[in-house]
């Protein structure tokens, strides 16, 4: 085994100081030594985007980085944004829209869809469409989640 | 019933927790001790195993252990049969080659695995692989599954005369002397490839056994929790009761996770007796390609007789199906492509064989469509060919040879994967295929828009077609239904769920006929140790079957409850009413006793009951329906072709779907949406492509396409015709599988009427750009 190095991370506004395997991805690290099961692996070669977080407030591939080069940095799961009683607009607005069937992809599609609506707060389809094209679904065939993404922008409007 | 849940557009009970992460999947389970499997699997796809050396891998720490075939002793042996042979159809020829645990002699399949691997990490275990030293003689692969059945070819299995697995002829009338009557006999020559489940979870399995309460519990991804345990029980000699199988929420299925006696839950729980640790496996992207199963991969050699008028007198196709390796699910597939052939249509006399043979290539057994796809494929290609070659047009010729509303039920002579007769049970197809053709503006298209369009020099092409689909097949599923003392209802079934809403739709039956709210009603599906008897999540049946069982167990309480209020209440049950977790007299309405009150009633902690009484408001009821409910639709679309790139894009896309009776039509919409992805990504993104040496290219989500969201139509614009099926209390058929069955066939249409000016034919799918730039290259040069 080779030598451990220290990982000092905050994620979802908790720190943690762990020592850790330099080969160690940030998926596997943040499912298996935080427990945060909510991300969620379906390729490991950075293709069907179902481990996508927030990774100093930009969506990224944690399955594509070493937990390693998370040291120093703030990153935000799914486990971030609203709990069961409470859900955030985004997740109410996918729930709504039956934007999720066997609710793998989700929290992947979740991440990379906050940071869009920051950006884009009133997308056009077109811009919903690209904006998730690198996150894979095989159940719904996209138009629940693009349905969900302009119903999530309207919600988000209309409570700030 | 006065349905206020059923049938509504009803919010999932299972999303909070899937959107909010907390929804538990196979690969979250931690147990304190765990150890990680890996196997080592072939990189040939037909070798002869000299030796395998893990004596290297042993030494490397964190390895627990290594097993090769050698090591399992007579615990290895080659699994069961998971479906019954088709020993019901006459003159039917099978040989059953059902899966081995791990290669012993002979390698039949890249991927096939050759060495498991356990170690305290899946990264050490994943080191050790590259430990172990193998020595294998390649042979040469059979991977064509025409040539598979030439004399002298390699066989795939040496204790066998040929590499035939299966041979099945059905016939319905003459066709012979249909075709003696025809005007026109047209053939053609159809190949479907394969296509990957392609599920985002990949499979996963974790065992544990606790040597102290002599238990086991498993925790996996599959869609056949019930035969799964039943397997795992009796390999280890356990009763049924000391094996428990979860299936925790299930990351998408579509077919391949129906699969049990696979190499991981054969060999795991005996490791993990042996080792006295829980043991996780989770399946890589990689392996899920190579190893487990996939689908499509047929070769038709068809003709239909026809009048000049259009008729259809008959229809003869003989083709070959490719099983892979090893036969293990049976002839469920090439089975439903000889019910699905004839489909939506009149056809008197029919022929169909198919000859099954085994390849150097990865098993098949079904993925959603499970072989009715290229049924479908078949006939509406014959009717395209047959409409070119009558000078009509597609929609006619279909319109001429539906099968009328009046006609039901429709005998259709041929015997299908549930080794019953196929019977059309209920239906309106001509009201589907005028609908599709109104919602696309067919005649409008086809008149003036299409030429208009033409003219202005774009690619445009317009397909319509029908198809049918098979669904709800017994033998059964059950549930238990039981209100608490709390007044909750508990809902039990025996299937799981990878994404079909079950913990939503049995919740809205239940809900509806005990009269409670939604959110007082939990469901547990796919958990052995909450109710144990049941098939399985396959065949588009789960909201059919089980929810049928649901339905009648909830009736069942629904009379315990008023029979028990009326004793309590002392009023007769004609004067009860039962709603919001109550029941009351109708009269008299604040004269009543709540659901949880009446639970504690039925159910003393002291006392005396009368003899005969059941403790409880509870009931477990079976359905099983005589032959399976069969869907039928008809779908449009409108496809515009780059001519410089050969990119195609739906413009249009049109469904019009019966499924009979329906419970929640938002959930009914997303599982036809989900499945017209596939049949997209079937049409044109999607090959499993093997070299001739039986190698998988492109084993990845980098080289194997699925649909992406700027891949599909804007709009999936979908209806309904409602015709509630005879074969069940509640009218249902299901849906599982149609948005898929139909899309081959119309893109097939579409593209060559957007080259028809040149005569294009389209045989073969998937096509990709590549490939439809040869077609039109060719059919130009001609």
């Amino acid at each position: 085994m080779s030598k451990l190095v220290l990982v000092d991370v905050t994620v979802n506004g908790v720190r943690y100081q762990r020592q850790v395997e330099p080969r160690l991805l940030l998926s596997d690290f943040l499912r298996h030594e935080l427990c945060l099961t909510g991300t969620h692996v379906g390729c490991e070669h950075g293709v069907c985007g179902a481990c996508t977080i927030l990774f100093d407030g930009e969506s990224m591939r944690s399955c594509l980085i070493f937990a390693a080069q998370a040291n120093g940095h703030e990153i935000r799961t799914v486990e971030s944004l609203g709990t069961v009683d409470k859900l955030h607009p985004l997740q109410e607005a996918f729930q709504e829209k039956h934007g999720l069937q066997c609710g793998f992809c989700t929290p992947g599609i979740l991440m990379t869809v906050l940071p869009f609506l920051e950006t884009h707060p009133e997308p056009s389809e077109d811009e919903i469409r690209e904006a998730i094209d690198g996150n894979l679904c095989r159940c719904t065939g996209y138009q629940n989640i693009v349905e969900a993404v302009k119903l999530a922008s309207e919600k988000i409007a209309a409570r700030e | 019933m006065t349905k206020r849940i059923f049938g509504k557009p009803i919010k999932r009970n299972e999303d909070p927790r899937l959107l909010t992460g907390q929804a538990l999947f196979v690969d979250d389970v931690e147990i304190p001790g765990m150890l990680y499997a890996a196997f080592l699997r072939s990189d040939y796809a037909h070798a002869r195993v000299n030796s395998i050396d893990v004596s290297t891998a042993l030494q490397r720490p964190g390895v627990v252990a290594v097993y090769t075939a050698k090591d399992f002793g007579d615990f290895w042996k080659p699994g069961p049969l998971q479906v019954p042979p088709p020993s019901a159809i006459p003159g039917a020829v099978f040989n059953a080659r059902t899966l081995i645990p791990m290669a012993k002699d002979k390698v039949r399949y890249s991927g096939e695995p050759l060495a498991l691997v356990i170690a305290e990490s899946r990264y050490i275990a994943e080191d050790a692989m590259a430990d172990i030293v193998v020595d294998m003689d390649p042979l040469p692969a059979v991977t064509d599954m025409e040539k598979a059945l030439e004399p002298g070819v390699t066989l795939v299995h040496d204790d066998l005369p040929s590499n035939l697995a299966a041979n099945v002829k059905q016939e319905k009338g003459s066709y012979a002397e249909a075709a003696a009557k025809a005007d026109f006999i047209i053939k053609r020559r159809f190949l479907i490839d394969r296509g990957a489940g392609g599920a985002i979870e990949n499979r996963g399995f974790v065992v544990n056994w606790d040597a102290k309460a002599q238990t086991m519990n498993i925790w996996a991804s599959t869609q056949a929790p019930i035969p799964l345990r039943n397997g795992i029980a009796a390999r280890l000699g356990l009763s049924d009761t000391q094996v428990r199988v979860i299936t925790p929420f299930i990351g998408g299925g579509f077919g391949p996770k129906i699969m049990t006696s696979m190499p991981d839950d054969v060999l795991l729980p005996i490791v993990a007796r042996w080792l006295g640790r829980p043991i996780k496996w989770i399946e890589d992207r990689r392996e899920n390609f190579l190893s487990t199963t996939a689908e499509r991969d047929q070769l038709h050699y068809a003709e239909i007789a026809v009048t000049k008028e259009g008729k259809i007198l008959g229809v003869k196709d003989v083709f070959y199906h490719n099983t892979g390796a090893y036969d293990p699910y049976g002839m469920t597939v090439p089975l439903n492509t000889q019910t699905h052939t004839t489909g939506s249509y009149n056809v008197p006399n029919y022929y169909t064989e198919v000859r099954m043979v085994f390849t150097n290539k990865m098993v098949v057994t079904p993925v959603r469509g499970a072989g009715r796809m290229y049924g479908v494929y078949v006939m509406e290609r014959l009717m395209d060919a047959a409409a070119k070659k009558l000078g009509m047009d597609p929609a006619e010729l279909r319109l001429k040879n539906l099968i009328q509303p009046d006609q039901f039920q429709v005998h259709t002579g041929i015997t299908g994967q549930d080794f019953v007769e196929n019977v059309l049970d209920s239906g309106n197809y001509p009201a589907t295929l005028a609908r599709a053709k109104e919602m696309i503006e067919y005649d409008k298209l086809v008149k003036t828009e299409l030429p208009k369009l033409r003219a202005e020099g774009k690619r445009v092409g317009v397909g319509i077609v029908c198809f049918v689909e098979g669904t709800g097949v017994g033998p059964y599923e059950g549930a238990n239904v039981a209100v608490d003392a709390g007044g909750k209802v508990n809902v039990a079934t025996g299937i799981s769920t990878q994404g079909q809403g079950h913990f939503t739709v049995f919740a809205q039956i239940a809900a509806e006929q005990l009269g409670v709210s939604m959110e007082d009603v939990r469901v547990v599906t796919g958990d052995t140790g909450v109710f144990h008897w049941g098939a399985g999540t396959f065949a588009s049946r789960g909201a059919v079957v089980a929810g049928s069982a649901v339905n009648k167990a909830a009736l069942m309480v629904r009379e315990k409850i008023f029979k028990l209020a009326s004793k309590l209440l002392k009023v007769p049950e004609d004067r009860l009413e039962l709603a919001d977790g109550r029941v009351f007299v109708s009269s008299d309405p604040a004269k009543a006793i709540s659901l949880g009150e009446l639970s504690q009633k039925s159910n003393p902690t002291r006392g005396v009951i009368e003899p005969g009484v059941e403790p409880g408001l509870e009931a477990t009821a079976y359905f099983g329906p005589p032959y399976g409910a069969t869907g039928q639709g008809s779908t449009a679309m409108l496809v515009e072709v780059d001519p410089g790139t050969f990119e195609v894009k739906i413009k249009r896309f049109v469904l019009v779907h019966d499924c009979g009776t329906v419970i929640n039509p938002m959930i009914l919409e997303g599982q036809l949406q989900g499945g017209v992805q596939m049949g997209i990504g079937n049409s044109f993104y999607e090959q499993l492509a093997y070299d001739e040496n039986g190698q998988l290219l492109n084993a990845s989500f980098m080289d194997y396409l699925m649909p992406q969201a700027t891949d599909m139509p804007l709009r999936m614009e979908l209806d309904h015709v409602v015709t509630p099926s005879p074969l069940n209390p509640l009218g249902m058929k299901g849906v599982g599988e149609a948005g898929a069955i139909p899309i081959p066939a119309c893109f097939a249409q579409a593209i060559e009427n957007a080259f028809a000016d040149i005569g294009l034919e389209v045989s073969n799918m998937p096509l990709n750009p590549s490939r439809l730039y040869e077609l039109v290259k060719a059919a130009k040069n001609s």
